[in-house]
Formats: structure tokens, C-alpha cells, sequence
């Protein structure tokens, strides 16, 4: 007897994903979507696709979506979730979108305590325009436009998201989570579905920043990019949590 | 009958789209628009609307944009800067087919410019408010009544053709003090069915959306979008005229700078020339018809504006080699007087002034 023990969410539309492969963009999206259908709220979602490799999200989800400009994501949803208090507004954002063009609308929108989740995913680069530097690019990775490694005097040092949205006070939580491991794949959902609790709830923006990987544009195998995540991205970004009112909450 | 009020033009404005239904405002304090604002977030609170001070421009315009794509009646205001920066937005606002609509109260540039009362923003509005192939609805109030009827109509044909509409005001309509009646009140609707509100699980997902990677897929898009545009130009052109029909000389003039020209052609029939006036409403579609109409018995024409001449280049693309076409201005902020723009009557009729 052959028994089905996973299947595609329904919050997942049955499309062929453009991602290539070993990108981690395609576990979180199914995270994302396992999370949809366990709240049993796709017919009230509304998601916000972000310029960068992420774009085309739009076309995977299955509840209704709308597509920002670069960077613009947050002041996109905090128009629909303004426009619709009822529903659930997440966008899905990566490291050029929100912490380099979109870093003015992530802040405020933090700021307001907009309800709304960002998905955040940093691996480091630019993916969609062929592997540039990100502003979470590490010191001293090589990429297209850092060809002798980053070099902190002329480009700055990396940012670090969770870190600075922690001290915002409209923030609920802001969590830093992998999916390099089955373990850490369960963390990464288990922190999600709280970020959609909380919007839930009413409890004000909240983040959750996933360490991810480029395989195509770092010039690694997939299993190699893994390893190099764990060896180069972890200790510059350390897995946590930076914020979370509901935890605050509980001690008080 | 609604009772006449005496109200400022921005605040007008604000109490006119109120009026309409719009219930969600985003913007960002710029002046000479400022009071538009201002009254929005004293009124909102209280009718249960959304007065949301953004961070900028850029953020305000996407704001405008979440929400119309969530299917609301929604408005930004500005002035000349604030449109540069919004500019991104708007493109992505037409290339998503989402309705909304962006009052600008004009004031002098280039770069950060002046404060005071300008036209000089007639490219950006008609021509290219942003990247790619697209227009705006764009309307050219000369009244506070005018102001606070063309509101109405703007959020209408907004929604009708799905897409972004301008009010272009400037900061002398912006700031004045005239009688007004308000329209009676309409109740926000709620019927876009393409909107991005949530599927409820009653119909496949919508998605308000401008990208298109295919080429040909984004080609026939924007070819049915300028089929619309079509329908548009030759059914929502707007104008008034003023004793046109006889003149020999026919002035051309929007907003603030068609008040002075309005006066000077009577300065000038007063003179015994016959002086008339073309007010263009809509700034796009260009009422070319009603100038067309009278290409054929004018001796010229003379558009005043308050700019170094922009809507002078429609005037001529209508009015061709037929007649000559003549352009007064004042930029900077400087108004131009009813005497200046009689001088330019009387050179042009042949006399000295």
C-alpha cells in the first residue's frame, strides 16, 4: 500500500516554478503556502510580489495578488491592508527590494506598525540581474560588481535586517530563519505561521528573514551553496529571534 | 438645493472627493497643497476613512496603488516635485490598469523651484508622467466649482476606463477663497470585480499586475490599452468657448492663466477686436475638435500659459500651418496681468501697444 504523505498546498497553484534549481526560493514559497492553507486563508490573502528574482510570485500563489515596483512592496501592501483591514497582506521580498531600493518603506512601514508579514529572503545577491552586489552582499564575496570581493571601505559593510528592525517599536517580530536542514526547514514554518498569527491578531509588522541561497549566481553546486551558508552566511547572520511582542508579552 | 460655502480651492479639493466616496487619502506634506491634506486628515478620522501621512512621495503613490488595487476609491495630492517623484508609481499605477486619482497643485520649477502658482508641469501631465507608453485623464480646473465638479467626474472615468486621472490645479486655484456648492454625497462602492481584495474562495485568483515578459503579450496589451485611449480622445475632449465664433483672434488658455486671458478678451472687444477664448478642460485628451472648429475663420492663435510654452506644441500639431500660432507665458511663479496678455492681442491684430 502506497500512501501519499505530501502534497502540493492548495495555496500553491499546480504551475512549473522558474526558479533554478536548488534555489531556496521554492521551499519557502511551499512554507508560505502550507501556512495559507493550515489558517485557512487563502480566499482572504492578498500577497505583494517584489521586483528580483521573486517577481513572478504572483503567478504561483493562489490568492489574489499584486505586483510593486522595485523596493515598493511595503507601501503597496500598507495601501491594501489600509484598503482591507480584514484581510491578510504579506509580501515577499528579497535583499536588493528590501534593504537596499526598499529600505525607506520597510522602515516606516515597521514604524506604523503596519499589519501586514514581510517574507524577506537574503541570499546575498542580486539573483534576477545576473548575480551583482546585494546590500547584505558579505565582506569579501566575490560577485559581478564586486569582482575582487567586497571591499567594506568603497561599498559599506552588509546590513543586518532583523537586527535594525529590532529596535523599530511597531514591530511584532522579526526572526532570522534557514532552510538548510529538515530541522531548520520546520523552524522556518513554525516562525511564518506565527508572523501570519500575529497579523492576525493585530499585532503589527513582522518579519522573517530566510538565509537562502543562490546556487547560479554564487557558482556553486546546490549542496555546496548549502554548506557555504552554513560556513559564511550564519556567522554574520545568526539564526533567532531579535523580536517578538507575543514573547514580551508573556513575560510581563 | 445644496447652500453655497465659501471655500479654499485645496480644501475644496478634499471635501469634493470626500464628497465622491473616496474614503482612503495618502500623500505627503508638500506646499501649495498642503490644506488638501490637512482637511483629509481632520475629516477622515471622522467618517470613518483612512488619512494616512506617508514618507514620501514615492511611498504615497504606492500606497494609492495597493489600495486601488484593492479595489477603493483612492487619492494622493502633491505639487510639481512630489509628481517627479511619484512618477514611478503612476507608470506602474496605468500599466496596471488601477484607478485613482493624483491632484497636483502646480507650483514653479525647474528643481525645487518656488512656491508660488505655475503651469509649467503641462509635459508631465499630458505627455510623460513616467516611463513607457501610457496616459492619464488629465483636468484643468479654472473655478473652486469647477475644482469640486471635475472631482466627481475624475474618480468616475477613472473607474470606467481603469485607469489614473489628474486634477492639475496650480497654487493660485489652490489657495484662493471662492463660493462653492458641494455635490450631494455618494456612498464608497465596492464592485471592481478584477480588484485584489481577497477570492473568498469563489473565483480563480486576480492578479494586478504590469509585467509581461513576452514582448508580443506586452505589445497587444499596450494596443488595447491605446484602443481605449482612442475611444477617450475622441469621446471625453472638454473645452468651453468664449466669443469665439466671430473672433479673429483666439486665445488658448488652461486653469489660472485662462481667468486672465478671459479678461483681456473683453479688454480687447472693448478695443473693437474680436478677441475670443478657448479653455481647454481636459489637457488629455486635447480638445482639438473645438479648436479645429474654428481654424478656418481665425486669424491666429495665442496661447497663454503660465510656463516658457508647452501647450502651445498642441496648439500648433491642431492648428498646423493653417494660421500662425503665437505663445505668451510667465514662469517662475509670475502671473501673467490681463494687460500683458491684451498687448499681445494688439501686436498680433497689427497694432502698436
Amino acid at each position: 500500500m502506497s500512501k501519499v504523505m505530501g502534497e502540493r498546498p492548495k495555496a500553491l497553484l499546480d504551475v512549473p516554478l522558474h526558479y533554478c534549481p536548488g534555489c531556496t526560493h521554492g521551499i519557502v514559497h511551499r512554507l508560505v503556502a502550507e501556512v495559507i492553507d493550515e489558517l485557512g486563508i487563502e480566499g482572504k490573502t492578498v500577497g505583494v510580489a517584489s521586483v528580483g528574482c521573486s517577481v513572478f510570485t504572483y503567478n504561483y500563489f493562489g490568492c489574489d495578488m499584486v505586483q510593486a515596483p522595485h523596493g515598493r512592496a511595503p507601501a503597496v501592501a500598507t495601501g491594501v491592508k489600509r484598503a482591507r483591514p480584514e484581510d491578510v497582506v504579506f509580501t515577499y521580498q528579497g535583499d536588493g527590494d528590501l534593504a537596499a531600493i526598499g529600505m525607506g518603506e520597510t522602515v516606516h512601514a515597521a514604524a506604523r506598525g503596519e499589519n501586514i508579514v514581510a517574507i524577506f529572503i537574503n541570499n546575498a545577491i542580486y539573483g534576477m540581474t545576473g548575480g551583482q552586489m546585494a546590500p547584505t552582499t558579505l565582506p569579501g564575496q566575490v560577485t559581478q560588481t564586486t569582482p575582487y570581493g567586497r571591499d567594506t571601505s568603497v561599498a559599506g559593510t552588509p546590513i543586518r535586517v532583523c537586527e535594525l528592525l529590532s529596535s523599530v517599536k511597531g514591530v511584532a517580530l522579526a526572526q532570522r530563519v534557514t532552510v538548510d536542514s529538515v530541522k531548520n526547514v520546520k523552524a522556518a514554518k513554525k516562525a511564518i505561521k506565527k508572523a501570519f498569527e500575529y497579523q492576525m491578531a493585530g499585532k503589527g509588522y513582522c518579519i522573517v528573514e530566510v538565509v537562502s541561497t543562490c546556487p547560479t549566481n554564487w557558482g556553486m553546486s546546490p549542496a555546496e551553496s548549502l554548506q557555504w551558508l552554513r560556513d559564511n552566511m550564519l556567522p554574520y547572520y545568526p539564526l533567532g529571534v531579535y523580536k517578538d511582542v507575543g514573547e514580551e508579552e508573556a513575560k510581563e | 438645493m445644496a447652500e453655497k460655502v465659501l471655500m479654499k480651492g485645496n480644501e475644496a479639493i478634499a471635501e469634493a472627493a470626500i464628497a465622491a466616496g473616496c474614503r482612503h487619502f495618502f500623500g505627503y506634506p508638500i506646499t501649495p497643497q498642503t490644506e488638501v491634506a490637512a482637511y483629509m486628515s481632520k475629516r477622515m478620522p471622522k467618517i470613518g476613512g483612512v488619512y494616512l501621512q506617508a514618507e514620501s512621495e514615492v511611498a504615497s503613490i504606492n500606497m494609492v496603488l495597493g489600495a486601488g488595487a484593492a479595489g477603493v476609491r483612492v487619492m494622493t495630492s502633491t505639487s510639481s516635485p512630489g509628481i517627479s517623484l511619484m512618477s514611478e508609481g503612476i507608470s506602474y499605477i496605468a500599466g496596471s490598469d488601477v484607478p485613482c486619482l493624483i491632484v497636483n497643485v502646480e507650483r514653479g520649477g525647474p528643481g525645487l523651484g518656488g512656491i508660488q502658482p505655475s503651469q509649467s508641469d503641462y509635459f508631465q501631465a499630458t505627455k510623460a508622467t513616467g516611463h513607457g507608453d501610457f496616459h492619464m485623464l488629465v483636468f484643468a480646473p479654472s473655478t473652486v466649482q469647477e475644482t469640486v465638479d471635475l472631482i466627481s467626474d475624475a474618480f468616475d472615468l477613472g473607474d470606467k476606463y481603469r485607469m489614473p486621472t489628474m486634477i492639475l490645479s496650480d497654487g493660485l486655484l489652490g489657495q484662493m477663497m471662492e463660493p462653492v456648492i458641494l455635490p450631494e454625497h455618494k456612498e464608497p462602492t465596492d464592485d471592481k470585480d478584477w480588484a485584489a481584495k481577497g477570492h473568498q474562495g469563489k473565483r480563480a485568483h486576480n492578479v494586478v499586475n504590469s509585467l509581461y515578459i513576452d514582448p508580443k503579450e506586452l505589445e497587444d496589451l499596450n494596443f488595447k490599452r491605446f484602443e481605449k485611449y482612442k475611444h477617450i480622445m475622441e469621446t471625453e475632449q472638454r473645452a468651453e468657448e468664449y466669443l469665439v465664433n466671430d473672433a479673429d483672434i483666439i486665445i488658448v488658455a488652461f486653469g489660472a492663466s485662462s481667468r486672465i486671458s478671459h479678461s483681456a478678451v473683453d479688454m480687447a472687444r472693448k478695443q473693437g477686436i474680436k478677441a475670443g477664448l478657448i479653455r481647454p478642460i481636459t489637457l488629455w485628451p486635447f480638445p482639438e475638435k473645438f479648436i479645429k472648429k474654428h481654424v478656418g475663420h481665425a486669424k491666429a492663435f495665442l496661447s497663454v500659459e503660465m510656463n516658457m510654452g508647452q501647450m502651445v506644441e498642441d496648439v500648433k500639431l491642431t492648428v498646423k500651418d493653417e494660421k500662425p500660432v503665437h505663445f505668451f507665458g510667465r514662469t517662475g511663479g509670475m502671473v501673467p496681468t490681463p494687460k500683458e496678455v491684451l498687448e499681445q492681442i494688439i501686436k498680433i491684430n497689427g497694432g502698436e501697444c
